[in-house]
């Protein structure tokens, strides 16, 4: 008796089990595969956005090289030179302000702190490009909205607001036991010098999340760049420029292209997201231990 | 609301107040009201002085060349048209320099907040200087300009490390949303032709919005609603999904965790809008899964689904996509909360014989609540002001009513911004950024302040 329910209860959780995977699998496909067809694209010979065959009939490199070569209409090593250098300044900028701004709400008690918060959360608020227009007019009356100065005025915009993203990474600090800071303290060091010598050491995880974090913003986004760009092409972030290979003038002979700009702009963030994605999650929890 | 703002106790009592120096300051000290840094000159904090002195110095030379100009711009915003004429020695039309009201109100809004930023930089140097005056009295330690400088690494470490980000942020966010709020009492459109001379008119463009007789007014209402209904799906949605996909993948029973989150996570590393450009393509009507489904017989050869062009099609489909593209961040994001819930809960659930429905609906989801709320509150926000998914997938569409300016997909986010950028309807854009301010800071307001999170920061 005791036998036969034993071996129904492990066929059953066998067969739960068995549901489960199955399940995850069906979801798993979902989920890979846009990806797997875009990088199937990105190798696709026939060129043309609408094609009768799912799989492509035959594959070529071709796409790729004439990303690099072709730079008559859309000049995608440009863009993505535009792009890296964009996003890398403002990565370090935000990230600057992100951690100073926080190390602060987080441990030191001065008069403008509550307001400070409060303001920030009121800010948050606002439709984020609301005033986007009102940025592009303060650029334009300080003078950085034509030329090379337009990678100055994307850096600005992207890096503006950082200081207002204190959360997850005050968040974080606060999980630092006080006490470190007290010891340090009395042994004569400076807040400053907790700060970069014993604060920012501890906080691996959250500097990782937050350069991840305000890397990707810059890298990725697209309506900044497409109102303070504007007609600029000289200036176009990768963004725009996979953008305009969609639209109906180039897609038939870009669409190939565009798959595999996409692959490319992703590859950067793949990697850093796969080696990363452990100080991603420990920087969303907070996690210095003991 | 108002709470926010409400009178709180002095945290910080400083017996160096404005107040203090008025009635009990020496004569040096009234006099560094007028000129700034007077007092610390006097009591030997030269480079100081100067330094406050020269601020003081700056701002009226400002004021006088520029500044008081702008400021008695502000009220008319201009009057002089730019006018054509003809040129007769280069035999071409040319303009004269008419005012340009964008600019009157750019400049008039950043003086204000220059002069409010100057009062409150008085009041720092009146405070200063009679500082220094009662500690040179009490004969005690003045400090010279390098130790005020050494302080910034110690005592005064936040001014250190908070005034860049702050001189950014009022830059490129403050100023340039009051500037926008602005723009929401003017007349500046292209309605009429008010693009470069326009005038204060009031609430005439909120009473526009809200007469839903109105062409915009009755888009405004529909747009609201689509708005609402697609925030609370687009975030309990993913929410849920996302919780009980963490929770599966999670169990005991479950094989290879680690691949599984591979997979999911897998689609994070293709930056939003790539993917969403590719599911658009993707869904056309000649797209790949209109063609897959031909090709598997589900669909005759030359039918296609209506992702985009019938209205509940596509605001189905927008909701479905965003739990592909949200979906994996909210399993990164929920793994780690999911694995501090006590055991023990569960230990005794399962004694008592609850079966996993149960467990969830009474365990796992009441704490995931509780703990969550202001992720919550922001992903609801965050949606609301979800402008991506909406303007690369759907653009809008389908657009049913020729004569409104929002197709039935749009947010309020993205009409504002077909209305700014595409139709240069600038101050019924500004409105409607207001009006989306309004009804989130309410609901947020309210539920932040009841939150767990709000509370214990108020323990600090």
């Amino acid at each position: 008796m005791k036998e036969t329910r034993q071996v129904s209860a492990k066929r059953k959780r066998f067969v739960t089990n068995t549901i489960v995977h199955i399940v995850l699998a069906i979801l798993a496909v979902i989920w890979v595969f846009p990806i797997l067809w875009v990088i199937l694209t990105s190798f696709r010979a026939e060129k043309g956005s609408y094609v009768s065959t799912f799989l492509p009939k035959s594959y070529t490199i071709a796409n790729y090289t004439r990303l690099f070569t072709d730079t008559t209409i859309l000049n995608f090593p440009k863009m993505f030179g535009n792009t890296l250098f964009i996003a890398v300044c403002s990565c370090i900028l935000s990230t600057f302000y992100v951690l100073a701004v926080s190390y602060c709400l987080s441990r030191i008690k001065f008069k403008m702190r509550k307001p400070y918060m409060n303001m920030a959360m009121v800010l948050g608020l606002f439709p984020g490009f609301m005033s986007m227009v009102a940025v592009y007019f303060i650029l334009k009356a300080l003078g950085l909205s034509e030329g090379g100065l337009i990678r100055l005025a994307l850096i600005l915009c992207y890096s503006g607001g950082a200081g207002l993203g204190f959360q997850i990474a005050k968040g974080f600090f606060d999980t630092i036991p006080r006490a470190i800071d007290e010891a340090a303290l009395i042994d004569g060091c400076t807040r400053w010098q907790i700060f970069y010598k014993i604060t920012l050491p501890l906080s691996k995880p959250v500097i990782i999340y937050t350069v991840l974090t305000s890397f990707i913003g810059p890298w990725v986004d697209f309506i900044f760049a497409k109102v303070i760009c504007r007609a600029n092409a000289d200036y176009y972030t990768v963004a725009i420029g996979l953008w305009r290979m969609l639209e109906k003038e180039y897609i038939d002979s870009w669409y190939t292209c565009f798959a595999a700009g996409a692959v490319l702009i992703s590859i950067p963030i793949a990697i850093l997201f796969m080696f990363l994605q452990r100080f991603y999650v420990d920087g969303m929890s907070g996690a210095v231990k003991g | 609301m108002m709470g926010l703002f409400k009178d709180r106790v002095n945290e910080f009592p400083t017996p160096y107040t404005v107040s203090a120096a008025a009635t009990k300051g020496g004569p040096e000290t009234k006099l560094s009201m007028l000129v700034l840094g007077f007092g610390n000159i006097v009591h030997k904090q030269v480079v100081k002085g100067v330094l406050y002195l020269a601020a003081e110095i700056a701002y009226i030379v400002f004021m006088v060349t520029h500044g008081f100009h702008c400021l008695a711009m502000l009220p008319s915003l201009g009057w002089v048209e730019q006018e054509e004429y003809w040129n007769e020695a280069l035999q071409i039309y040319e303009y004269t320099k008419g005012d340009n009201s964008i600019l009157i109100l750019l400049y008039g809004v950043a003086t204000i907040l220059l002069t409010l930023f100057m009062v409150w930089f008085w009041r720092e140097c009146v405070k200063s200087a009679y500082t220094v005056e009662c500690l040179s009295k009490e004969g005690r330690h003045v400090n010279t300009f390098k130790e005020d400088l050494h302080t910034l690494l110690h005592e005064n470490v936040q001014r250190l490390l908070m005034t860049p980000s702050l001189i950014f942020i009022f830059g490129f966010t403050v100023l340039p949303l009051i500037f926008m709020i602005c723009m929401a009492f003017t007349s500046y459109s292209k309605i009429g032709n008010h693009l470069l001379l326009f005038e204060w008119v009031g609430l005439d463009n909120f009473k526009t919005l809200f007469d839903s007789n109105s062409i915009l007014g009755g888009t405004f209402w529909s747009v609201l609603g689509w708005t609402l209904i697609w925030a609370f799906f687009a975030t309990f949605t993913n929410y849920i999904f996302g919780m009980i996909l963490a929770i599966v993948i999670n169990r005991d029973g479950t094989r290879a965790k680690g691949f599984w989150r591979f997979c999911f996570v897998l689609s994070c590393a293709v930056p939003s809008f790539v993917s969403l450009l590719i599911m658009r393509t993707m869904l056309q009507p000649n797209g790949a899964v209109n063609v897959l489904l031909r090709n598997l017989g589900l669909i005759s050869a030359d039918s296609a689904l209506p992702f985009f062009t019938d209205p509940l099609w596509a605001r189905v489909t927008v909701i479905v996509i965003n739990i592909w593209v949200g979906v994996p961040y909210t399993l990164l994001q929920l793994t780690g909360v999911l694995q501090n819930i006590p055991g023990e809960l569960y230990e005794a659930a399962r004694v008592d014989g609850a079966n996993p429905v149960q467990i969830f609906m009474k365990i796992t989801l009441p704490y995931m609540l509780f703990i969550t709320t202001p992720y919550l509150i922001s992903t609801f926000t965050g949606n609301v002001n979800n402008f991506n998914i909406i303007y690369l997938l759907s653009g809008g569409d389908p657009v049913t009513d020729l004569a409104s300016t929002a197709g039935k997909t749009d947010l309020l986010v993205t009409w504002l911004y077909k209305l700014t950028i595409d139709k240069q309807y600038y101050n019924i854009g500004a409105v409607i950024g207001i009006l989306t301010f309004i009804i989130l800071a309410v609901g947020a307001l309210l539920t932040y302040r009841n939150s767990k999170s709000y509370k214990d920061e108020e323990a600090f």
